[in-house]
């Protein structure tokens, strides 16, 4: 047997070999995923009658008269605005905490499990929680204007805190892990050319760990445009329909009748949150420092 | 001479000073937990004639045990652990399955196949929600276990984390155990799962965590209360009546308990997952 029969019989056994290993995945992937988009074009396409048992081909019209309808801008105005009014205020309170916390103290590390805790609650208990303090009937501060669910104008930004809260714990941890990342040398570099710890931070710290917190910033803005639970829980898209965000309307158009029309705002959310990411990598890539 | 000794003065000082800073934090942080459990003790009616105060009225310890007895939550948790399990099991092999493909074995189309693997990624569970509930419901799994896991029996995002250790493994480990004559399956049992045995328990508690989280699916295709996870079990002690509200409040510190417990005691595991991609070195 030559070379080359040998190299062969290998290259076909491991070509099984690799399928028998594959075929689990890419079955869930082919029902779950791709037969999943081929299924929203197609009733993207389509209208359906109340019981799913006709449809007929509406082509894309359907997809013109539903992106640039009311309800999807509405979906996806107060989904961007859940984005500004979670993430960035995530994003400074996460750098807080972690360099609040990163430094040699006693009992250092019980502070970084508390900071971190929030981690263990899911969006549904965070949701619960956050019921008890800004819920308009039982709440704690539930006569708090500013964040009230009772209001169009408020009720979302009352929905945000608890996310915010949630996310603390992730922000934090990951935060932290990028400040420890940076060498002892670096800080200790800074200060011996005298820089004070503020000037140390903004220009050394901050652009150290921007890799870090460009990661978080695009995780976190997936998660707001993701939200669900808490809406669920907290105020049932209302009121007057402000809280609905396009993940609410999304799951709320499940009927047979209204599916073409969530298809295509399914199909506008995967654009919208790759067009996002996409820009968010391009704009801070020249303003992120990769590497030491 | 107040300052007597300038040096050590102010640097006891900004010690304490950081003290209070971090006390402060925690207090805020926790005050939402601390309102639950004052929430979840007191007895509803007594706690807001009292005017809300910061501390329980009327407690009752009994309330854990009524969460099992008038919130079903016993059935709810159990269902929850059920198919948190499955997901994690089959992840785990599913995943570790195609990471060896992707790393260990040389074929035509490997590279397209991941690229395959790739795209479900961009893919969240909401865009596809639509449809994905039409063949859960098709298949009549509309309120079982099977529904509920289905779509989580596999991950890219698991198999890139388990290829990222499986490359990690020296050239020079494969060849000597080629050469001891340990065909893939010997070598992915007794060598390469085993030296990467960190990141698989990270890739492990991560899963667990969302698995154990998950809220949008379950809502999705469960329609029978009996089927409820906790998660979303939620949602409907929390939004019972409000002598009954703080039936809800216990259950909620119940359902976050085990992610807890996995905090405490797999915090290396779990921030390391968490942590995956985000920092490098």
């Amino acid at each position: 047997m030559s070379l080359a029969d040998v190299i062969r019989r290998r290259r076909a056994r491991e070509f099984v070999l690799g399928l028998l290993f594959l075929l689990p995945s890419l079955t869930i992937f082919a029902v779950f995923f791709f037969y999943s988009v081929y299924r929203l074009v197609y009733l993207g396409l389509h209208q359906q009658n109340r019981y799913g048992t006709a449809e007929r081909y509406v082509g894309f019209s359907q997809y013109a008269d539903v992106l640039t309808g009311e309800e999807f801008r509405d979906g996806l105005r107060i989904s961007a605005t859940y984005v500004l009014y979670t993430v960035p205020i995530g994003l400074v309170l996460g750098v807080l905490l972690a360099v609040a916390a990163n430094r040699q103290l006693r009992g250092i590390k019980f502070f970084q499990t508390v900071f971190a805790s929030t981690v263990a609650t899911s969006v549904a208990v965070a949701s619960v929680v956050f019921f008890v303090l800004v819920n308009p009937q039982v709440g704690y501060f539930g006569d708090v204007r500013f964040i009230s669910l009772s209001h169009t104008d408020s009720a979302l930004r009352g929905v945000a805190l608890s996310s915010i809260w949630q996310n603390l714990g992730l922000t934090f941890i990951i935060v932290l892990a990028g400040l420890q990342a940076i060498p002892d040398e670096v800080n200790e570099a800074a200060t011996l050319d005298g820089y004070g710890p503020v000037r140390r931070f903004f220009r050394v710290t901050l652009p150290l760990i921007s890799p870090t917190l460009l990661f978080l910033a695009v995780v976190l803005v997936v998660f707001a445009f993701q939200a669900f639970a808490q809406i669920d829980i907290l105020t049932g898209g209302g009121p007057a329909g402000a809280t609905e965000t396009l993940v609410y309307k999304i799951f709320h158009h499940q009927q047979p009748l209204e599916q073409g029309t969530g298809a295509v705002m399914a199909i506008g959310l995967f654009a919208v949150t790759l067009l996002v990411t996409m820009v968010q990598f391009k704009l801070l890539e020249r303003r992120v420092h990769y590497g030491f | 001479m107040r300052l007597a000794a300038p040096g050590v003065r102010p640097a006891r000082f900004k010690t304490a000073l950081w003290y209070v800073v971090l006390t402060s934090l925690s207090i805020v942080i926790l005050f939402p937990v601390y309102m639950t459990i004052v929430r979840a003790l007191s007895t509803p009616a007594a706690y807001f004639r009292e005017g809300q105060p910061l501390y329980p009225v009327g407690i009752q310890w009994d309330i854990f045990q009524r969460a099992f007895t008038e919130g079903d939550l016993g059935r709810k948790l159990l269902l929850s652990l059920l198919v948190t399990l499955i997901i994690v099991t089959s992840q785990l092999v599913t995943s570790v399955a195609a990471a060896y493909a992707f790393t260990f074995l040389d074929f035509s189309g490997r590279r397209f196949l991941f690229f395959v693997f790739i795209a479900t990624l961009m893919l969240p569970l909401e865009v596809t929600l639509i449809p994905n509930v039409d063949t859960i419901r098709s298949l009549g799994w509309l309120n079982s276990v099977q529904g509920l896991v289905a779509p989580f029996l596999a991950t890219a995002f698991g198999t890139f984390l388990i290829r990222q250790g499986f490359m990690g493994i020296p050239r020079e480990l494969r060849d000597a155990a080629q050469l001891d004559g340990f065909g893939h399956f010997a070598f992915l049992r007794r060598v390469a799962v085993p030296v990467t045995r960190p990141v698989i328990a990270s890739f492990a508690v991560i899963a667990f965590l969302a698995a154990w989280n998950q809220y949008l699916w379950p809502r999705a295709v469960v329609t029978e209360g009996r089927w409820e996870t906790i998660q979303i079990g939620l949602k409907s002690l929390a939004a019972a009546r409000v002598e009954e509200s703080n039936i809800g409040l216990a259950a909620a510190i119940i359902a976050a308990l085990p992610v807890l417990l996995l905090l405490i005691f797999l915090q290396k595991q779990l921030i390391r997952g968490l942590t995956a991609g985000a920092v490098k070195g």
